[in-house]
């Protein structure tokens, strides 16, 4: 074997690299944003002991069963990428939050029809202090459609357990609201 | 093994799974869809903490049962559900009754869990507390609009809440296996867990203009330690049909 055979070190991609190929990698219920994007990737690091890159994501909800699926495109992206040794590892803790989703994740949701979060989690301790339901304030979630922060929420929970469902009082159009957690 | 913590574990994981069961049973039946979607949603979530109970209990264990086997492939009274849990899904008072007692104990739980010196029970508390939150909020809703509705709705609402009261104290009279764990500094300890619940459960009730029956009322006691009713055996005999008919089938 020639010493041109060898495959030159600069073959072996920096996490910066594997980072941005992750970034292409698509959530499969919400195509327009990357589990990147969505904060489900926590972690990239190379094994030198095993040469595998051994890729760390986090369920968003414990029940999601879109979760086995990404992990299988996780792997399946960076093999068609040439890496041979690749491992897909969940982590549970520190708990997944939507404050990991970046900006540019929180703007192709909002382009795709679907509100961005836009509150830290709720909580009871609010109800538990004499406080009548009906005087909580919600958060204002501006229509995705038109704009309008004149919306009312139809249902706490929607067509998967990431969302709720809204409607926009002004363009009376429904849309799915991507709920703070 | 740690006998105590495979029982708080199973404990945990099978109240879950029940209820998760029993919500999807009511799958396309919902009153509206909305509410359909929310049972199903529901569902899922404590179907999820199940996993992570069970896969926990099976890796304690350490006789190679997994999940899916400790799920499917044990009989009525290997289960350590509570009772409320198995109550049937009469009529949509009750489901919402049966779901607004769970939740205001599973997030006081799992409040108390998030200090647990078990690493990984700490771990699944934390991932549970934020959909468990969801859960109480909407069930707390229901009651309220249910409770402060018309005539029908209000004595319906009133009429599940006495029915299921008697399986509300379980869940806070702790055997040997509860107080192992309030020792080791894996749960939290029965009085301020009740005292919570309690403080919550009135104040729901009394914004649902409902009456709250007496706390120091009889209560059914039986289902952490495998003694259950009649109708745990028909929901377990439909959850596992599957495995049963065809051992060890995977897809």
């Amino acid at each position: 074997m020639s010493a041109m055979d060898a495959p030159p070190l600069t073959d072996t991609p920096t996490l910066d690299q594997v980072w941005a190929w992750l970034g292409e990698v698509p959530d499969p219920e919400i195509p327009v944003i990357s589990v990147v994007d969505l904060g489900i990737v926590r972690d990239v690091a190379f094994d030198a002991a095993s040469g595998e890159f051994v890729v760390t994501i986090t369920p968003t909800y414990s029940g999601c069963p879109a979760m086995q699926v990404i992990a299988e495109d996780v792997e399946q992206a960076l093999r068609t990428r040439g890496l041979a040794r690749v491992r897909v590892r969940e982590q549970l803790t520190p708990a997944w939050t939507t404050d990991w989703m970046s900006a540019a994740g929180k703007a192709a949701l909002q382009g795709y029809g679907i509100a961005p979060p836009v509150q830290q989690v709720i909580d009871i301790s609010g109800l538990s202090k004499g406080v009548k339901r009906h005087a909580i304030r919600q958060p204002d979630v501006a229509c995705p459609h038109c704009g309008s922060i004149h919306t009312r929420l139809t249902s706490q929970f929607g067509s998967t357990p990431c969302k709720a469902l809204y409607q926009c009082l002004d363009c009376r159009e429904p849309f799915d609201y991507f709920k703070c957690h | 093994m740690d006998d105590a913590k495979f029982e708080y574990l199973l404990r945990q994981g099978d109240s879950a799974l029940l209820l998760s069961q029993q919500l999807s049973q009511l799958c396309g039946k919902g009153p509206a869809l909305e509410e359909d979607m929310a049972l199903t949603n529901v569902a899922l979530d404590l179907l999820g903490q199940t996993r992570m109970w069970l896969s926990y209990a099976g890796e304690l264990e350490g006789l190679g049962r997994d999940e899916d086997r400790l799920a499917y492939l044990r009989d009525t009274r290997q289960y350590r559900n509570l009772l409320l849990v198995e109550q049937p899904n009469s009529d949509y008072a009750m489901v919402m009754a049966r779901q607004f007692f769970f939740d205001t104990w599973h997030y006081y739980l799992m409040r108390g869990l998030l200090a647990s010196t078990d690493a990984r029970i700490a771990g699944i508390a934390e991932k549970s507390i934020k959909e468990v939150t969801y859960h109480l909020r909407r069930s707390g809703d229901l009651v309220v609009r249910l409770g402060d509705g018309t005539d029908i709705s209000r004595a319906k609402m009133q009429a599940a809440v006495d029915e299921l009261w008697t399986y509300t104290g379980e869940a806070f009279i702790y055997d040997a296996v509860d107080l192992a764990m309030v020792e080791q500094g894996v749960a939290p300890a029965a009085q301020a867990l009740r005292d919570a619940f309690l403080q919550h459960v009135s104040e729901v009730l009394e914004e649902a203009t409902l009456t709250m029956p007496s706390p120091d009322a009889f209560m059914q006691r039986g289902g952490k330690q495998g003694r259950h009713g009649e109708r745990l055996g028909y929901v377990l005999a439909e959850m596992q049909s599957l495995q049963r008919a065809y051992p060890g089938v995977e897809w």
